[in-house]
C-alpha cells in the first residue's frame, strides 16, 4: 500500500485533467445559461459559437506567431483572445438584430426560437468550416508544461509523476478570473443588476424602466466572451476542430441543467459534476489500486468502467438522472 | 371644481382587439388623498386601474395627469411621468434581495436616491432588517411592503397599488392598511384596488363602486359606507 | 384556389428538376436523387408528426434514423456461426443481466419508501447489475471479435430477407423513442431536444464501438439486397434483349433497372405511411393532437393526458424515422457507422419539414425531395460559383484554392440561410396546414 503515490497518480489523470475540463465547461455551460436566462431560450448555436471564437483566436494567434510576436512560456493565443472576444461579440450582436430580435418583438414561444437557433448553428457552422476548414488545428506555443513529470519526481522522489499542462493552469487561472468578474459585474454593478431584474421578472422590470434591448445586447456581450475563452482555452487544451466544439453542446447543455438553467452558480458545479463524472468513469483505475489497496488486492483487470468513446453517455446518463428526479436542477434555475 | 390630480375620464375599451370590458368609466384621485375601487368579482376594477396605466386600450375617454393628457403614453413612460405602479402578482424581484429590489425601482433615476431609500426602509421598518435577504424567502405581507417600496423608490407622484392585500393574513391586512395611510401622509396620492371593499372604504377618502365596467356608486368612503343601497349588495348587509 | 394549386405547382416543380437532371446530368444521378429523395421524404413525415402535428422537439433523428440501419444488419446479415459458439449466448445473458438490473432498480425506486436506504438498494443493484454484465460479457465480446476479424469479427444477423428489416427498424427506434420520451417529455420543451440529441449521439457511439454488434469503423459491407444484382443482370440474356429491344446498353439498362426497383419499394412505403398519416391527421385523434399543440393547458384542463399522447406520437414519429433508416442502409448495402453525421441526418430533416410546411404531411414529404434536391445540387452549383468568383485570381494562388477547397462547406451556410429565410418570411412553409 501506497498512499502517497495513489494519490499523486489520483491527481495526475483524475482531479487535474477534471478540474481543467471542468472550467471549460463551466464557462461554456455559462454562456448557455445566460442565454436562457435573459433571451428564455436554448441556444443551440451555442457550440458553434465557441468555435467561431476559438477560430479566430487561432487566426490571430499564427498572425501573431508570423510576425514573431510571443508572449515567452505562455501561450501566444491570451495576446489574441481579446480581439477574438470582440469579434465575436460583432457576430453574435448582428446575428441578434439580424435574426432573433424579429421574434422577440412577435414574442415568438421559445420553441420557435430554439429551431431558429438551429439555423444559426448551421450558418456558423458552415462559416468555420469555410474559412478554417474541418480539420485540426495548432496554435498552443510556449512552455508545455509548469510541473513535469521528470521534474516533479526528481522533486519529490516518488515513483509516480505529477505533470500539470501550462494550460490546464491557464485554464483554471483564466476561468476563475472570468467567472469573479462574472459575478462582480452582475451583483455589484448596475446593469448587471438590471440583467438579473429582467431575467426575474420580465414585466416589472420594463415597469422599472429597464431597458430590453440594452440588457440582450450586454447578454450577448458576456455570451461571447465567454464563449471565446471556452472555445479556446478548450482548443489550447486539447486541440481546435469545428466539429468537436458541436459534440461539446451536450455536456455544456447537461450542465447547465445539472446546475440548474439560468442559474450561474449552478452551470459552474454543473460543468465540474459532468467533467468529474466523465473523467472518473472513463478512467482506467488499475494504476491508483494499485498503490492503493494491499498487494494481494490488486486488480487484474484495467478497472475501467467505459471507454473514452463512452463520455457523452455519462453526461446523458447524469442529464437523465436529474431530469427524472429533480427537472429544476440542483440550484434551482430559472431566473440569474 | 377643479380637475383631479390623476383622472381616468369616461373610459371605453379592452384588451387587444377583445370586446369592451369597461363603459364609459370614470376614476379619479386627489392630491393627497385616497382613492378605493371596489365591486363584485369581474367587475372591471384591475382593468380600469390598468387602463389608467396604459396597458390595455382605451378607445373613448382620457386619461389626464395633472392636466396633462397622457392617454397614448406607453405604461413605461407613464412611470417617467411620475406615475407608480404595483401590479397584483409578481410584483417583486423574488431572486434579488430586498435592497436590489429597491435599487431597481429606482433604474430610471440617475441623482442619489440614498435618501428615498431611507424613507422607504423609515416607512417600511421591517424592510431594513431584511435588507440583505432575498424578496422571495419573505412572508406574503413583507412581499407586498417591497413592493411597495419598490415602486416609491421613483418618488412617485401617485401611486397605484393592484389589490395589495390579496392572500393576506387578516391581521397582516390590517398593517397593511396602516401602512398605505402612512404613504399617503407623506404627500402621495394613492389609487388603489381592493377586494376587501368594507376596510378599504374606511381608510378611503373616495370610493369607486364598478359593476360590469361601468360606475354604479360613487362618493367619499364614508358615504359609500352608509349608502343603504352599496351596504345591502356589496358589503353584506 | 391558389392554395389548392399550390402542392401540385411545388410537385411539378421537383419533377421538373429531377427531369432536367436526368436529360442534361444523366438518368443515373436522377434516380439517386429520386432515391434518396423518397428516403427523406419517409423521414420528414415522422419528423412532421412530431413537430407539425404535436410542437415536440426532436434533435436526435439521427439517432433514429442509425437504428434503422443497424435492423438492417441483424435481419438480414448471415449469422457468422463460430461467433454465436464462441460467445453468443454470453453477450445475450449479459445484456439480459443488464436489463433486467434496471428493471428491477425501477421496482424497487416505486415500491420502497424514499430514503438512504432506497437510494442506497438502487446503487447496489445498478453497480451490480453493471459489474455482472461487464463480467459475464467481456470475455465472450473478447472472443467475438477475435473471429477473423478482417471480414466478420461479429455475431452477424438472423439472415433473414432485408426488407424484414423495415418495420423491424421502426420497432427498434420506437423503442429508443419510448425510453426518451418517458423520461423528457411532460417537462419543459427544451429538455425534449436536449435528451434526444443526447440519445443520438450515444446510438452512434455504439454503433462505433461495439465491433461485436456492428463491426464498429469496420463498417459492414454487401448487406443482401431484394433486388437482383446488376452483374447477374447482365448475365440474363432475357434482360439483354429487353434492354436492347428499348435502346439501352446492358450495363446502363441493369443500373437503370435496379434504381428503379428501389425507387418503387421506397414509394411503395412513402405512400402508404402517407396514407396512415393523413388519415390520422383527420381523425378525431389528429384533431386532439393539434388542439393539444394549440393550447396545451386548456386541453389538460378537459381532462386530456397530454403527456400520454405526445409520447405516443413522439414514438410514431420515430419509428417512420427508423424504417427511412432501415430503407436507407438496405440501399446502401452497408452500414457506415462514422457516415452519420448530425447536420445531415438531424438537422438537415428538419429544413424539409420547415420549408415544406410544418404540420402539413404533403409539405413534409415535398420538402423532403425538394432540399435533398437541393443539398446535393448545391455543391457544384457552389464549385461553379466558387470557379467563377475566383477566376481572376492566379491559379495556385492561397485564396483561390481556398476558396474552393471550402465550396464543399457552402451547402451548410445555404441550407442555414434557407431555414432562418423560411422562417422568418414564409414560417408556414411552401404548403401550409390547412
Amino acid at each position: 500500500m501506497d498512499t502517497l503515490n495513489a494519490l499523486v497518480a489520483f491527481s495526475n489523470f483524475v482531479a487535474i485533467p477534471a478540474v481543467a475540463y471542468g472550467s471549460q465547461l463551466a464557462l461554456g455551460a455559462l454562456g448557455v445559461t445566460l442565454v436562457y436566462g435573459v433571451l428564455r431560450f436554448s441556444n443551440f448555436a451555442h457550440g458553434d459559437t465557441m468555435a467561431f471564437g476559438a477560430m479566430i483566436v487561432v487566426l490571430l494567434t499564427w498572425l501573431l506567431q508570423s510576425w514573431g510576436v510571443s508572449l515567452g512560456p505562455l501561450p501566444t493565443a491570451l495576446l489574441a483572445l481579446p480581439v477574438g472576444i470582440i469579434v465575436t461579440a460583432g457576430l453574435l450582436v448582428a446575428t441578434d438584430q439580424l435574426v432573433y430580435r424579429f421574434y422577440r418583438k412577435h414574442k415568438s414561444p421559445p420553441v420557435i426560437f430554439l429551431i431558429v437557433s438551429l439555423g444559426v448553428m448551421f450558418i456558423m457552422n458552415g462559416l468555420v468550416r469555410f474559412v478554417i476548414g474541418p480539420g485540426d488545428q495548432r496554435f498552443f506555443d510556449g512552455q508545455r508544461f509548469i510541473v513535469s513529470v521528470r521534474e516533479f519526481k526528481a522533486m519529490t522522489g516518488l515513483r509516480e509523476g505529477l505533470a500539470i499542462k501550462t494550460t490546464q493552469g491557464l485554464t483554471v487561472v483564466t476561468a476563475v478570473i472570468v467567472v469573479a468578474v462574472l459575478f462582480w459585474f452582475l451583483n455589484k454593478t448596475r446593469t448587471g443588476k438590471s440583467m438579473r431584474a429582467y431575467s426575474d421578472n420580465e414585466d416589472l422590470a420594463l415597469l422599472s424602466g429597464i431597458n430590453p434591448e440594452r440588457v440582450v445586447l450586454v447578454t450577448w456581450l458576456i455570451v461571447a466572451a465567454l464563449a471565446t475563452v471556452a472555445g479556446a482555452l478548450y482548443g489550447l487544451d486539447k486541440s481546435f476542430k469545428p466539429f468537436v466544439y458541436f459534440q461539446l453542446l451536450l455536456p455544456v447543455f447537461a450542465s447547465a441543467i445539472v446546475g440548474g438553467l439560468g442559474n450561474p452558480v449552478g452551470a459552474i458545479a454543473g460543468g465540474f459534476v459532468i467533467a468529474f463524472s466523465e473523467v472518473t468513469v472513463t478512467y482506467a483505475w488499475k494504476k491508483v489500486l494499485v498503490y492503493a489497496l494491499p498487494d494481494q488486492w490488486e486488480p487484474s483487470g484495467l478497472m475501467q468502467l467505459l471507454t473514452t468513446d463512452y463520455k457523452f453517455a455519462v453526461s446523458f446518463v447524469i442529464l437523465v438522472i436529474v431530469l427524472l428526479f429533480r427537472p429544476t436542477g440542483l440550484f434551482r434555475g430559472k431566473a440569474l | 371644481m377643479s380637475e383631479p390630480f390623476l383622472i381616468g375620464d369616461s373610459m371605453t375599451g379592452g384588451y387587444g382587439n377583445g370586446p369592451d370590458i369597461l363603459h364609459d368609466c370614470t376614476v379619479a384621485v386627489e392630491k393627497g388623498e385616497i382613492a378605493v375601487i371596489v365591486g363584485p368579482n369581474g367587475a372591471g376594477k384591475s382593468t380600469a386601474m390598468k387602463a389608467v396605466f396604459g396597458m390595455l386600450d382605451v378607445r373613448q375617454g382620457a386619461v389626464r395627469l395633472d392636466g396633462e393628457d397622457i392617454t397614448n403614453l406607453s405604461p413605461q413612460d407613464r412611470v417617467l411621468k411620475g406615475m407608480g405602479f404595483v401590479p397584483q402578482n409578481n410584483n417583486i424581484f423574488t431572486s434579488m434581495t430586498v435592497e436590489e429590489n429597491l435599487e431597481m425601482g429606482a433604474f430610471i433615476r440617475t441623482d442619489d436616491f440614498s435618501e428615498t431609500m431611507e424613507q422607504v426602509y423609515h416607512l417600511f421598518p421591517i424592510l431594513r432588517e431584511k435588507r440583505q435577504q432575498q424578496a422571495g424567502e419573505l412572508s406574503g405581507g413583507q412581499r407586498q411592503q417591497v413592493a411597495v417600496g419598490r415602486a416609491l423608490m421613483t418618488q412617485p407622484k401617485v401611486l397605484m397599488l393592484d389589490e395589495p392585500t390579496a392572500g393576506v393574513s387578516p391581521i397582516v391586512m390590517d398593517e397593511l392598511f396602516d401602512r398605505i395611510i402612512e404613504v399617503a401622509r407623506t404627500g402621495i396620492p394613492i389609487l388603489m384596488v381592493e377586494q376587501n371593499a368594507r376596510q378599504a372604504l374606511e381608510i378611503a377618502d373616495k370610493g369607486y363602486v364598478l359593476v360590469q365596467g361601468r360606475n354604479a356608486y360613487t362618493g367619499t368612503g364614508q358615504e359609500l359606507l352608509a349608502d343603504p343601497e352599496v351596504r345591502k349588495s356589496f358589503l353584506g348587509g | 384556389m391558389i392554395d389548392r394549386l399550390r402542392a401540385p405547382i411545388f410537385f411539378a416543380l421537383v419533377a421538373g428538376a429531377l427531369l432536367w437532371t436526368g436529360l442534361n446530368q444523366s438518368w443515373n444521378t436522377a434516380l439517386v436523387i429520386f432515391n434518396m429523395g423518397l428516403i427523406s421524404a419517409v423521414m420528414s413525415l415522422g419528423v412532421n408528426l412530431q413537430w407539425g402535428i404535436a410542437g415536440l422537439l426532436n434533435v436526435g433523428i439521427m439517432g433514429f434514423v442509425a437504428l434503422g440501419g443497424l435492423a438492417a444488419v441483424l435481419i438480414a446479415m448471415p449469422p457468422v456461426k463460430e461467433a454465436w459458439n464462441a460467445g453468443g449466448g454470453a453477450i445475450l445473458l449479459g445484456l439480459a443481466i443488464g436489463a433486467a438490473s434496471i428493471a428491477i432498480a425501477a421496482t424497487a425506486y416505486r415500491r420502497m419508501h424514499k430514503g438512504l436506504l432506497r437510494g442506497l438498494a438502487l446503487v447496489v443493484i445498478l453497480v451490480g447489475g453493471f459489474y455482472l454484465t461487464r463480467i459475464i460479457a467481456t470475455p465472450a465480446i473478447k472472443a467475438v471479435e477475435a473471429i477473423n476479424p478482417a471480414s466478420t469479427g461479429y455475431l452477424g444477423g438472423l439472415g433473414w430477407p432485408v426488407l424484414i428489416a423495415w418495420p423491424v427498424g421502426g420497432l427498434m427506434a420506437a423503442g429508443a423513442a419510448w425510453v426518451i420520451g418517458k423520461t423528457a417529455l411532460g417537462l419543459r420543451s427544451d429538455y425534449l431536444a436536449i435528451a434526444t440529441l443526447g440519445i443520438s449521439e450515444i446510438i452512434i457511439a455504439v454503433l462505433k464501438n461495439e465491433d461485436w454488434l456492428s463491426r464498429g469503423v469496420k463498417n459492414v459491407i454487401g448487406i443482401p439486397r431484394p433486388l437482383p444484382y446488376e452483374v447477374d443482370l447482365q448475365k440474363d440474356a432475357g434482360f439483354i434483349e429487353q434492354a436492347a429491344s428499348l435502346g439501352l446498353d446492358p450495363v446502363t439498362a441493369s443500373t437503370l433497372y435496379v434504381k428503379l426497383g428501389y425507387g418503387i419499394l421506397f414509394a411503395v412505403v412513402l405512400l402508404i405511411l402517407l396514407w396512415l398519416a393523413q388519415n390520422a391527421l383527420n381523425s378525431p385523434w389528429g384533431r386532439m393532437m393539434r388542439a393539444i399543440r394549440d393550447n396545451e393547458v386548456a386541453a389538460r384542463a378537459m381532462g386530456k393526458n397530454v403527456t400520454a399522447r405526445h409520447l405516443q406520437i413522439f414514438v410514431l414519429g420515430s419509428a417512420i424515422c427508423g424504417i427511412a433508416g432501415a430503407m436507407m442502409t438496405t440501399l446502401d448495402a452497408q452500414l457506415t457507422p462514422s457516415s452519420y453525421q448530425p447536420l445531415r441526418y438531424t438537422f438537415l430533416i428538419w429544413v424539409m419539414v420547415i420549408v415544406g410546411g410544418s404540420g402539413n404531411n404533403l409539405g413534409a414529404v415535398l420538402g423532403g425531395f425538394l432540399v435533398w434536391f437541393l443539398w446535393v445540387q448545391v455543391e457544384p452549383f457552389g464549385q461553379f460559383l466558387m470557379g467563377v468568383i475566383t477566376s481572376p485570381l492566379s491559379d495556385g494562388s492561397f485564396l483561390k484554392e481556398h476558396l474552393q477547397a471550402g465550396a464543399a462547406h457552402m451547402r451548410l451556410l445555404t441550407m442555414g440561410l434557407f431555414l432562418l429565410l423560411m422562417l422568418r418570411f414564409n414560417p408556414k412553409g411552401l404548403i401550409p396546414e390547412k
